[in-house]
């Protein structure tokens, strides 16, 4: 009591000196200004995040956005009975003998003679370079109409085939003369007559619906390059992934939330749960390879082994979040079906399951979004490979050799030709599209079904 | 009979079981449903489990067993030393199973009868399958041949047997369950009891997949290891892999540039996602957070392979043109630097939404008496909020770090394959995910050493972010009971 | 003996008040508050004095708090709350523009409802204050601003021989304690204590009510409670709140045995509360 008595003002430590609130000090200034410095590091820090986030956008964009409209050539072809169906009876399994080589010089030749007769003049374009301006993809593409409709044989039909990659860059900007001068594939002079042929309305540019639809085309033929078999894929593999993980989920999740005791065993696999979450993605690759491929033998590429990864991929996300959507069932819920007599697997799939589905739902959809750009684990089931071919309907189209959007984006990338670039933007941009609608889908049900207790 | 019409059947028994012995219980209580034990359905699906379930378990078990009682049988058409090599083994159990299959198919075309698929002799075999446009790689040996029959013949009774089997035990399940149906019967309680034990094999999957990760990486780089000395690969300053064999495999030049780029990632990402997370969490206006924290979360939501694209097209050409070749540091597009940067502005919503969570969980009493001490915001968070919530962020930057390091995508647009070490960042360095990508994409055959030490990187992966997420779990665990 | 020269010292100061009035540490004047739409404190007007124990007492959501944390601009963390009127510290406005709240909260302490010590070593618990108002040239002058502070907070003979074990490890009491050292090692003006005996128990509560009583010798100390014993016990002035409205507001003894208003009566003699 003393002691405390005679503390005040006897030790000039400590003691501030009395000034006005009104005057800031210099302490207060210095303090104000580291106070002013840290805040400035947070919205710096935030501001280096978001632009390099909307540089990316920005740069994927505008190069790829180009993928979507494509230039392609109209001109009359007269197929010549002699050329495409020597035998004459117009029977398909001989015509089908007859391969893309012939329809090209057929398509080459019938290109070069429209063009003369248009009265172009370019000094140096020789009928050989005006056929080049075709895309390699036209011939199959016409070999496929005429096949499909042998009685074409003879007329004059107007075809609209794509031209070739060099002349569709030069349209979007990608490709220039000086260019052009180093580049066997395409000559000045072709790019002289593509501006002519714009003009005459006989090359334009439209809305690329081959893009969407078409499959993956060899290095020598970018323009034709689409995505249809990666789309195909990835929805087939959505689809496998949808009805695996959803029902395991909700099933591994009521069991851990619900009725699971608390032992070592229980206690095991949560851990098992949390830890999955975080393995590398490209090892659950690795477990694809060995266990579905080579030890259970089903086929390579197919949407079936990617399906089967991309659940065990997001099986753990799913399963975490769904758990969270069941705890936050209150109680009461329980007490209250408990207390009329349900039993606790009623009282579960009777009030708690019907509660928590909004918040299951909408884990799932982000989970499936998650799997939807995942892309390492199928490169190594060899989901990379050249996928010529649209795999068919399901449920024999799941065996089938088939791509996935990210991963065509990944092998549209490592090819060298510039014009692949383009389509593998193009390809991001499907990518990034498919994935909005999934989480605005998600923040729907969210927004609708959100219930505070 | 095909497998979709056993399923068929079985499918008809069991509705047939639904209605019948929901029917018998509701007999038997004189047809007042109160006087049942249970509810008239739960007799119903009692019946469809009864049905089903045991025979799925023996088609189950049948598909399982099948191809290795028919291995252990083909066995005897070979003379005993021939399958001792496990590639020999795979190579000659191929050859029989496409013959098989090719015969198979010529017979479901038309192309021959059953009959002259059985009388086949190993020296026309291959052009009859041809005539029938199936192509078979070489000439068919006699043994082959007389394997593949029997092999024919295995799956064709088996499949017999098997469908025979499968009904017979549905059709047992259901009368069973016909048996037992009555008004004292406690089918709820039976029905509960199965689907606890399906809820209890759903969760169980988890452990099953670490159980297939753990045992597929131990075997299959336990037989590169017979191949490749366990400690050159661990401790080898070369990798270098040779198509024709004769390879190094040296772990070290891979592990030091995945823990280059890694340490590069967090470099960017700690700094970045630590002040984001305060900004947002203690200056932010809720408004501003209500805009600028989705913004940043969309970073996390976008794949990898986009960021991929970006370091390779962007990223790399800027930091060769502007910085690298400037300084001299080098003309590669794809380097450290740039799978360093942009994989640490990936992790920045990830540190940056964890440690958002750390620094709410620090109660405002906290905060409250800092600021009544007439602290500045910034010394409350510097000096009271970070050092209280510091074992939960370092968990969530450990959790950042093992992110990093199994990262693929990114790494293997924008960081290079040349396996080099060295210590300029502008240098394109590779990673244990890009060479597992790299061997297990090649054409070299499955059994090689160069497509095996995959599973060995595999192996390294797994235990290297495995350990670094069971410490952040056990931090962040720890950090959370301090204030629950 | 003690308690004789106390009555003895409080009844000179209180006639020390009573004749100059200059002694008036914080006046407020027709302050309102707002939380967003709802109106917490209506048209206050009150006067706090120096070397006093103020109490405010009322019912639970009175606005006794609200008001409390007006005082030291407290509210300003919370981005909804709205301050009108105008509040003075030693004859100056503290909603002024130019005052900085970081130098009026050095000038106006605070203590909180439940022990709130950091996660630090006793030792820098209490030099945390004196560290970031830059109140110590040296280590020793530091070590002094904590010893001292410590003893007012009349924990020092408990901690002295573990001052750099956690804050945290303490018990309840002797948290608040620490808490209250805390506080005063900055060295302020006024006290502001937000019921601090509410999460204690009876004993530690008895010595943080003793502690209180010494306090008011170097401050003026305005504490927030809901037992009415303790305001009895503790404050020489006492305020009761209604609804937001100061209601009355006088010597203790006064309120308590001869309450003006009908409704401090009632909450008195515990009909409304």
């Amino acid at each position: 009591m003393t002691d405390l008595s005679s503390a005040p003002g006897a030790t000039p430590a400590g003691v501030r000196k009395p000034h006005s609130l009104y005057e800031v000090d210099a302490l207060t200034k210095r303090r104000n200004a580291t106070e002013f410095r840290f805040r400035l590091y947070g919205i710096i820090a935030i501001a280096i995040s978001l632009s390099v986030l909307a540089l990316m956008l920005f740069t994927i964009f505008s190069d790829g956005i180009s993928a979507f409209r494509q230039a392609s050539l109209s001109f009359p072809v007269t197929l010549t009975e002699e050329k495409l169906d020597p035998a004459g009876n117009r029977n398909r399994e001989e015509m089908a003998k007859v391969t893309t080589i012939g329809y090209s010089n057929l398509l080459k030749e019938n290109f070069a003679a429209y063009v003369n007769s248009q009265g172009f003049e370019v000094e140096g374009l020789t009928d050989a370079m005006i056929g080049d301006m075709l895309s390699r993809d036209a011939a199959a593409q016409v070999r496929n109409q005429v096949l499909a409709d042998p009685e074409l044989i003879g007329t004059t039909i107007d075809v609209t085939v794509l031209a070739n990659g060099r002349i569709d860059g030069y349209l979007k900007g990608r490709v220039n003369r000086e260019e052009a001068l180093r580049d066997k594939n395409v000559t000045p002079e072709q790019l002289d007559l593509t501006d002519k042929l714009v003009d005459q309305g006989i090359l334009t540019v439209a809305f690329n619906w081959g893009f969407m639809t078409r499959p993956d085309a060899s290095d020598q033929r970018p323009e034709s390059a689409g995505l249809g078999v990666a789309i195909l894929g990835s929805a087939y593999m959505m689809m496998i992934v949808l009805v695996l993980t959803l029902p395991i989920g909700v099933a591994a999740s009521i069991y851990l939330e619900e009725f699971a005791p608390k032992n070592w065993f229980t206690d095991l696999i949560e851990v098992n749960i949390s830890n999955l979450a975080a393995v590398p993605s490209i090892v659950f690759g690795i477990l694809g390879l060995a266990v579905f491929i080579n030890f259970a033998g089903l086929p390579q590429s197919s949407s079936l082994v990617g399906g089967l990864v991309l659940t065990l991929v997001c099986l753990p996300t799913i399963i975490i979040a769904t758990r969270a959507s069941i705890r936050a069932v209150p109680p009461s819920i329980r007490d209250a079906a408990l207390g009329v007599g349900a039993s606790k697997m009623q009282t579960v799939f009777h009030h708690v399951l019907p509660l928590a589905m909004p918040g299951i739902l909408t884990g799932t959809i982000l989970a499936l979004a998650t799997a939807l750009g995942e892309t390492a684990p199928l490169l190594l089931i060899g989901m990379v490979a050249f996928v010529g071919t649209h795999p068919s309907a399901p449920i024999q189209g799941f065996f089938e050799p088939a791509t996935a959007l990210p991963v065509q984006v990944y092998g549209w990338a490592s090819r060298s030709d510039p014009a692949f670039l383009e389509r593998s933007s193009g390809a991001v941009i499907v990518l990034l599209f498919f994935l909005l609608i999934m989480n605005a889908i998600a923040i729907i049900l969210r927004r609708r079904f959100e219930r505070r207790w | 009979m095909s497998m979709s019409m056993v399923y068929l059947v079985i499918a008809v028994l069991a509705v047939v079981g639904f209605l019948l012995c929901r029917a018998r219980a509701l007999a038997s209580a004189g047809g007042e449903a109160r006087n049942l034990h249970s509810l008239p359905n739960y007799y119903g699906w009692h019946a469809v489990v009864m049905t089903v379930l045991p025979s799925l378990l023996v088609l189950i078990v049948w598909l399982i067993a099948q191809p290795i009682y028919i291995e252990r049988q083909l066995e005897n058409y070979f003379p005993p030393g021939a399958l001792e090599d496990d590639s020999q083994r795979t190579l000659i159990m191929g050859d029989v199973r496409r013959v098989a299959a090719g015969i198979e198919t010529a017979v479901s075309r038309g192309a021959m009868t059953s009959d002259e698929a059985d009388a086949l002799s190993p020296e026309d075999v291959r052009a009859r399958l041809a005539a029938a446009r199936i192509p078979l790689g070489s000439e068919v040996s006699g043994q082959v041949l007389d394997a593949a029959q029997d092999y024919r013949q295995i799956v064709i009774w088996g499949a017999f047997g098997r469908a025979a089997l499968a009904i017979l035990v549905s059709a047992l399940g259901l009368l069973y369950a016909v048996s037992v149906s009555n008004k004292d019967f406690r089918a709820r309680n039976r029905v509960e009891q199965v689907t606890l034990g399906v809820l209890i094999v759903a969760s169980m999957i988890a452990i099953l997949t670490t159980l297939g990760i753990v045992l597929s990486l131990v075997t299959e780089a336990g037989r590169f290891f017979t191949m490749y000395p366990f400690t050159d690969f661990l401790f080898g300053l070369k990798w270098d892999p040779k198509f024709q064999g004769n390879s190094t495999f040296g772990l070290i030049p891979l592990l030091w540039g995945t823990l280059y780029i890694s340490l590069v990632a967090m470099i960017v990402a700690i700094p970045l996602g630590l002040f984001t997370a305060i900004y947002l969490s203690e200056y932010a206006s809720p408004r501003v957070r209500s805009v600028v924290k989705p913004a940043i979360e969309v970073i996390a939501g976008i794949p990898t392979v986009v960021f991929g694209l970006f370091a390779l097209v962007t990223v790399g050409p800027f930091l060769r043109d502007f910085i690298a070749q400037p300084l001299g540091l080098g003309n590669s597009g794809a380097s450290v630097m740039t799978a360093g940067i942009v994989i640490g502005i990936l992790n920045v919503p990830f540190i940056s939404s964890l440690a958002d969570d750390i620094i709410n969980a620090v109660p405002q009493a906290m905060r409250d008496g800092s600021y009544g001490l007439g602290a500045t915001p910034s010394e409350t968070i510097r000096q009271v909020v970070l050092p209280a919530a510091l074992p939960g962020i370092v968990g969530a930057v450990l959790m950042a770090g093992s992110r990093a390091i199994g990262e693929t995508m990114i790494v293997t647009m924008g960081a290079g394959a040349a396996a080099t070490m060295s210590l300029n960042p502008f240098e394109a360095m590779t990673t244990i995910t890009v060479k597992i990508v790299g061997q297990l994409t090649g054409d070299t055959a499955f059994d090689s050493p160069e497509t095996l030490v995959a599973f060995a990187l595999g192996i390294t992966l797994f235990v290297i972010t495995l350990a670094l997420n069971i410490v952040a779990l056990l931090i962040v665990r720890k950090y959370r009971e301090q204030y629950e | 003996m003690v308690n004789k020269v106390n009555n003895m010292l409080d009844d000179a100061r209180l006639k020390d008040r009573t004749m100059t009035g200059t002694d008036i540490k914080i006046t407020a004047r027709n302050v309102q508050v707002h939380y967003g739409t709802s109106h917490a404190i209506k048209d206050l007007n009150v006067d706090i004095l120096n070397n006093t124990v103020t109490a405010f007492i009322g019912p639970s959501g009175c606005g006794k708090s609200t008001f409390l944390r007006c005082l030291n601009r407290m509210n300003d963390t919370i981005a909804s709350c709205r301050v009108d009127g105008e509040i003075k510290l030693d004859s100056e406005d503290i909603y002024d523009k130019k005052v900085d709240p970081v130098q009026l909260r050095a000038k106006v302490g605070m203590v909180f409802q439940k022990p709130n010590p950091f996660p630090k070593s006793i030792y820098d618990n209490v030099a945390y204050g004196p560290r970031i108002h830059g109140l110590a040239r040296s280590k020793a002058d530091l070590d002094d601003i904590v010893e001292k502070a410590l003893r007012r907070g009349a924990i020092w003979d408990e901690v002295k021989d573990r001052l750099q074990s956690p804050g945290t490890g303490l018990s309840g009491g002797q948290q608040q304690r620490l808490c209250i050292a805390r506080a005063v090692a900055t060295e302020p003006e006024v006290l502001l204590m937000d019921e601090p005996c509410s999460a204690l128990d009876p004993i530690a509560t008895a010595q943080v009510e003793e502690l209180i009583d010494e306090l008011k010798q170097n401050y003026s100390v305005v504490i927030v409670t809901h037992s009415m014993q303790q305001a009895a016990r503790v404050s020489q002035k006492t305020a009761f709140f209604h609804l937001g409205n100061l209601v009355e507001y006088g010597e203790t003894g006064q309120i308590f045995t001869n309450p003006k208003d009908p409704r401090t009566e009632s909450y008195i003699s515990g009909r409304i509360g």
